[in-house]
This record gives C-alpha cells, structure tokens and sequence, in this order.
C-alpha cells in the first residue's frame, strides 16, 4: 500500500500519495498551478518557476516550484497570493521580448493577460535576438527521454544559448517524428522548420554565427 | 588543414588513455584541442560513440565553455586585452579596429586561414594598456589608427615578405 499524505491547497483539504509533486497532487484535486516547461512525460526541470507556489510550515513561508517539489505530511500551499502573482507577473515580462518578432501569443499571452503583465516592460533593456525560444527544453527533453532520438539539443551559454538539430540525428528521425512542434510552448519550432521535411536551424548555423 | 584521418588518429590516440565514463567529457575535449587546436566535428562525434552520450550532449558542453574552439585558429591569432586597465584604455576601439581591417568578428577566423580574432581578460602587462598580441608578440599603447600599420606585415607575410 502506498502511503497516503494529507496537506492542505489553497484551504482545501487533499490527500496526494507519497513522491508526488504538489503540481500533481493540486492537479488532481482540480487546482490549477500554470506551467511553462513542465510536461507530464518528462522529468522535473524547474527552469521557468512559473508554478512557484507558496508552501507554508511550521510557522515560515517559502516559495518553490511545485513542479518538483514533493508533496509532505502538512504542509499548507498558496497557489494563489499577492506574492505568487507578483513573481508570475515578474517571470512572464521577463520571457515576453524574446517573443517580440513574432508577437507574445498563445500560453504565455494568456499568463500575461491572467496576471496583467506588461509585456514590453523590458523591451528597452533587451540586448539578445528575439529567437521565440523560452528555453524551457521542453523540445530537448521530450527528443530525448521520450523519443529516445537526440536529434535537438540545447548549445551555448547565456544570450546565446539555442536549440538546434543535429543534421545526422535529425535527418534519420525528425521526418517521421515531429513531436516536438507539439510540446514547445510558443510555437518556435513549428514555425521555423515551416512544416518543411527537414529542421532549418542546425548546429552547423550555430557554429558560424547564423543564428 | 587537418584531415578527417588525422583526426580519427590523434582522437583514437587520445580515446585510449581513457576511461569509458562520462566524467571524461570536459578532459577528452581539452586534451583533442590542446593536440588538433580546435575540436573537428568528426572528433566530436568520436567522443560521443565512445562515452556512449547523444551527441547533442557533447555539444551542449562543448558549446558551452568559451575555451572550446570549432574552426582551427588563423596563422596569426591575434588576441585583444580587455582587462580592465586595457578596456579603460579604449581596448574596444581597438577591437572594432581589428574586426574592421581583417573583416572578421570576434571568435572568428578569417577565410584564408591568415588571422583569427580573440578576446581575452589581462595578459600581465597593464603598464603598456592598451594592449594586442599577434601571434607571440606584444604590440603596446595600441591606437586604432596603429593597427592598420600594424597588421600591414602579417597581411604581406602570406607573399613571403614577413621579416623578423
Ligand atoms: S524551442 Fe520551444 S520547446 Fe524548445 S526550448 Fe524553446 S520554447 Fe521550449
Ligand atoms: S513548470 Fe515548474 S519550473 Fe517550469
Ligand atoms: S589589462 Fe590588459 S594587460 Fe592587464
């Protein structure tokens, strides 16, 4: 028998089993936490910290991703406050100029108009190319740990870090797969391989300077 | 050039004195640099098939640390100090000036294989700020203007008139 865990979300009482995430155990009492790199086939990334709940014990609140974060015995969550909103808020104009070319659209247009962010905030003090990816490795991960092809990977470092294909993994796999224009959040890579066979954006762009 | 044989060789040679694991990655690729002066894309793959990682891993490392090269360096590498006593010099004038006259960006390596462009942090000589090193050799007190005159033998060395 599995252990069951009793904790509390936004005053409701939930029972969630042991090594559940409070992502999933507020999933399954129908609360709903936003997500932007999370997906349920894949393993915990707490890269974009759009789930950030507020986990409450012993008298201390702290903030955590709740997508990776595992459910305890008592423990009293707020996925909603004045503070949870204000770090979305925060996060979502933070993504929002990277998306300027194409505009801010789909899931994050919809967090940007839930939590009332100014999406060109920060648009004067962006320095990088507005490349649509949020970097949540969502395409990556899925290429990897459910596809098992690693034909996309992530190269470079800060400003300049992109997804790319590798033209020999890619050109074995993608044409058939293409799972990943599924996952990515803001519609990058369907958008540049332009329904074409074959992935534009290659490591060998990366390499001299193209992208 | 380095050819695609002699890559394999010296990245067999290099695979054998290693462990199959995958701490291994950061030093392998240190040590085919060190040997080929950059990493090949055919080394790249080696190193994948023999830690047995995708290889979009590898790249993702290797892409990474700013010590990793992936076009071999020009013949006159040509490196730009921007540490602080150079860059409060006017070390990024000097930059652009370069990029200018060789017509190639930082990182890169111009076409023909002459020059290569790198920026690093100090070299231990601030006094004479600020300051370039072409190949082996300092050039002090920098100006833009200087380093016209100054590339102008590396440019005509390719005809054999470089004299030193
Ligand atoms: S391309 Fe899309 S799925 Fe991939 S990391 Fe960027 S935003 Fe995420
Ligand atoms: S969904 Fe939890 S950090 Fe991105
Ligand atoms: S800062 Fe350039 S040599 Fe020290």
């Amino acid at each position: 028998m599995e252990k069951l865990i009793s904790l509390e979300i936004d005053g409701k009482e939930v029972k969630a089993r042991e090594g559940m995430t409070v992502l999933e155990a507020a999933k399954e009492a129908g609360i709903e936490i936003p997500t932007l790199c999370y997906h349920e086939k894949l393993e915990p990334y707490g890269a974009c910290r759009i789930c950030s709940v507020e986990v409450e014990r012993g008298g201390r609140t702290q903030v955590v991703a709740s997508c990776g974060y595992p459910v305890e015995e008592g423990m009293k969550i707020k996925t909603r406050s004045e503070r949870i909103d204000q770090i979305r808020k925060t996060i979502i104009e933070l993504i929002a100029p990277s998306l300027s070319d194409g505009g801010v659209v789909g899931k994050v247009r919809e967090l940007a108009d839930e939590y009332g962010a100014d999406t060109s905030v920060f648009m004067s003090t962006f320095k990088a190319t507005p490349t649509r990816c949020i970097l949540c490795g969502q395409c990556v991960r899925y290429c990897s740990e459910v596809v098992a092809a690693n034909a996309i990977g992530f190269v470079g470092r800060g400003v300049e870090r992109r997804v790319v294909f590798l033209p020999e993994r890619a050109s074995r796999f993608c044409p058939t797969c293409r799972e990943c224009y599924e996952v990515c959040p803001t519609g990058k890579i369907a958008a540049e391989t332009d329904g074409s066979i074959f992935p534009e954006f290659s490591i060998d762009d990366f390499l001299s300077g193209k992208m | 050039m380095i050819t695609e044989e002699q890559t394999s060789q010296a990245v067999a040679e290099i695979l054998s004195s290693h462990k199959k694991e995958k701490k291994n990655l950061i030093p392998l690729l240190q040590e085919v640099q060190i040997r080929l002066g950059y990493l090949p894309r055919k080394a790249m793959q080696e190193i994948a098939s023999f830690l047995e990682v995708p290889g979009v891993e590898v790249w993702g490392v290797a892409t990474f640390y700013d010590q990793f090269r992936f076009v071999p360096l020009g013949k006159y590498h040509t490196r730009v100090c921007m540490g602080t006593a150079c860059h409060l010099a006017g070390g990024k004038l000097i930059l652009e000036a370069l990029e200018r006259e060789l017509d190639i960006k930082v990182g890169e390596t111009a076409e023909d294989g002459n020059f290569s462009l790198e920026r690093v942090a100090c070299i231990g000589c601030c006094m004479l700020a600020p300051v370039i090193v072409i190949k082996d050799k300092i050039y002090p007190k920098m100006t833009p203007f200087k380093v016209e005159e100054t590339l102008i033998p590396y440019k005509q060395e390719p005809q054999g008139k470089l004299k030193e």
